[in-house]
């Protein structure tokens, strides 16, 4: 943690989003609208983890992400934590939940699915946890997440 | 029960009361009545046997259709959207029954217009009537759906009826048998749910040797252009035949239903033994239909 914390300076007010599947940084980024800010952040990649051996952070000054917000990024990055910061101290700090059905930010792998041929959002519901999988509430094909591709 | 589009959305109640309506209509202890109401069925891809069969249902409850086949002759070939297409129907049919080739095309329809869908194949996905039906049944063949052995056989990989039908009996503490060639074993996602349920299941090459055990045998066809090598298929096709002397010794209860149509997977000689049980279901098809239409429909009765 220490050796973290040389890498990454700390932050006084803002939320530290910790966990991050390595490598999704600049993803969980994009979902979050965290790239367009002009707000200071901090992203770490690929840095040691005792528990996920190589995880990426992403530290935002002055924005308190709220739950809901964390749970968007939750097909990408279910490991993540997110820390809200006040005054340099922990005010709070909550995991990410998988939502049970997922609108639009899925594309559908099957060709033959409606959802690649007609105008009308996706939509899959969560049909495992670990790995997560995912069901397409139309064509009713499943697939674990590591099959799909994202839309944000 | 406002749409029939996937058997995921249908409790085992929902079952037992449409099995029971069926009954009903079957023995005419009741008497629905569809006058004045209008069915659409659109076979964007065709189908003689479902369209008949729901041109059947219909007639008989006294309601009227209009229907296509094919998209040769229709708004979508000039190049309309699905979602204009069922919208204008709509405006006119108090149902819309519909087939087609896309996958989740009607669950699409049912989320776009305001009248009833009833879903009669959409690609490999669903084809819930026909798993209805086939659950009528084996209700009216066996006096029950719990703790039946049923065998399921031929093409499990690509054949709707059988996913479908595994699914709903799932809940119904089925012990199955799957009886298919290698690369046309029952997908993986429906084993996963039937472990998932801790429902037993063997998967096998040949059935011959659990005849003796069955209630039900379920049949499909297998497809000979499924085959990339003719060699292959000539190998395997004769161990997925139904002939009267495979059925010696089976239980006294045990029938044979099939989808339709066959071609050559159920010898004709087996039509006249008390075991062949597929043209009979393909009427019970007629009753489950009106069931369904008349419970979506609110039909009185």
């Amino acid at each position: 943690m220490n050796k973290e914390k040389l890498k990454v300076d700390p932050i006084k007010n803002g939320t530290v989003i910790d966990h991050v599947t390595a490598g999704k940084a600049l993803k969980v980024a994009d979902i979050l609208n965290i790239g367009n800010s002009t707000k200071e952040i901090m992203i770490g990649l690929n840095l040691s983890s005792k528990k996920m051996k190589k995880k990426d952070i992403i530290k935002v000054e002055n924005r308190e992400i709220s739950k809901e917000e964390a749970n968007s990024i939750a097909l990408i990055s279910p490991t993540a934590t997110l820390i809200i910061i006040k005054n340099y101290k922990v005010v709070k700090k909550f995991g990410i939940d998988i939502p049970k059905e997922i609108k639009q930010h899925i594309i559908c792998p099957n060709s033959h699915c409606i959802t690649n041929l007609e105008q009308v959002k996706t939509r899959f519901i969560l049909a495992g946890k670990n790995p997560i999988e995912v069901r397409c509430a139309y064509c009713e094909k499943k697939y674990f997440i590591d099959e799909v591709k994202f839309s944000f | 029960m406002k749409h029939l589009i996937s058997m995921q959305d249908v409790s085992t109640k929902d079952i037992m009361k449409l099995i029971d309506l069926a009954d009903k209509i079957e023995n005419k202890k009741i008497n629905v009545d569809m006058t004045g109401k209008l069915a659409a069925l659109l076979f964007f891809e065709p189908s003689t046997r479902t369209h008949f069969s729901f041109e059947t249902a219909v007639k008989k409850l006294g309601g009227n259709t209009f229907s296509m086949s094919g998209t040769n002759s229709t708004s979508v070939k000039k190049g309309e959207t699905l979602s204009d297409t069922l919208m204008t129907i709509s405006m006119y049919a108090d149902l819309i029954v519909m087939r087609h080739i896309i996958e989740g095309a009607a669950r699409f329809a049912a989320e776009t217009v305001d009248v009833p869908v009833i879903n009669a194949g959409d690609g490999t996905n669903q084809h819930p009537t026909q798993a209805m039906l086939d659950l009528y049944s084996i209700k009216k063949t066996q006096g029950t759906l719990e703790n039946l052995t049923i065998g399921l056989i031929g093409d499990l990989r690509l054949g709707r009826t059988v996913h479908s039908l595994s699914q709903a009996l799932s809940d119904f503490n089925t012990k199955f048998y799957f009886a298919s060639p290698s690369h046309l074993q029952m997908p993986k996602y429906i084993t996963d749910d039937l472990d998932k349920k801790g429902i037993h299941y063997q998967e096998l090459e040949d059935i011959k040797e659990v005849m003796h055990e069955l209630d039900i045998m379920y049949v499909t066809r297998i497809q000979k252009e499924r085959f990339a090598v003719l060699e292959d298929y000539e190998k395997v096709k004769d161990s997925y035949i139904i002939t009267k002397k495979l059925l010696e010794g089976v239980k006294n209860n045990f029938k044979v239903l099939h989808p339709l149509p066959r071609v050559n997977e159920i010898t004709t000689e087996v039509d006249n033994t008390k075991y062949a049980y597929y043209f009979q279901q393909a009427k019970n098809g007629v009753y489950m239909r009106q069931a369904i239409i008349t419970e979506l429909l609110n039909l009185k009765y």
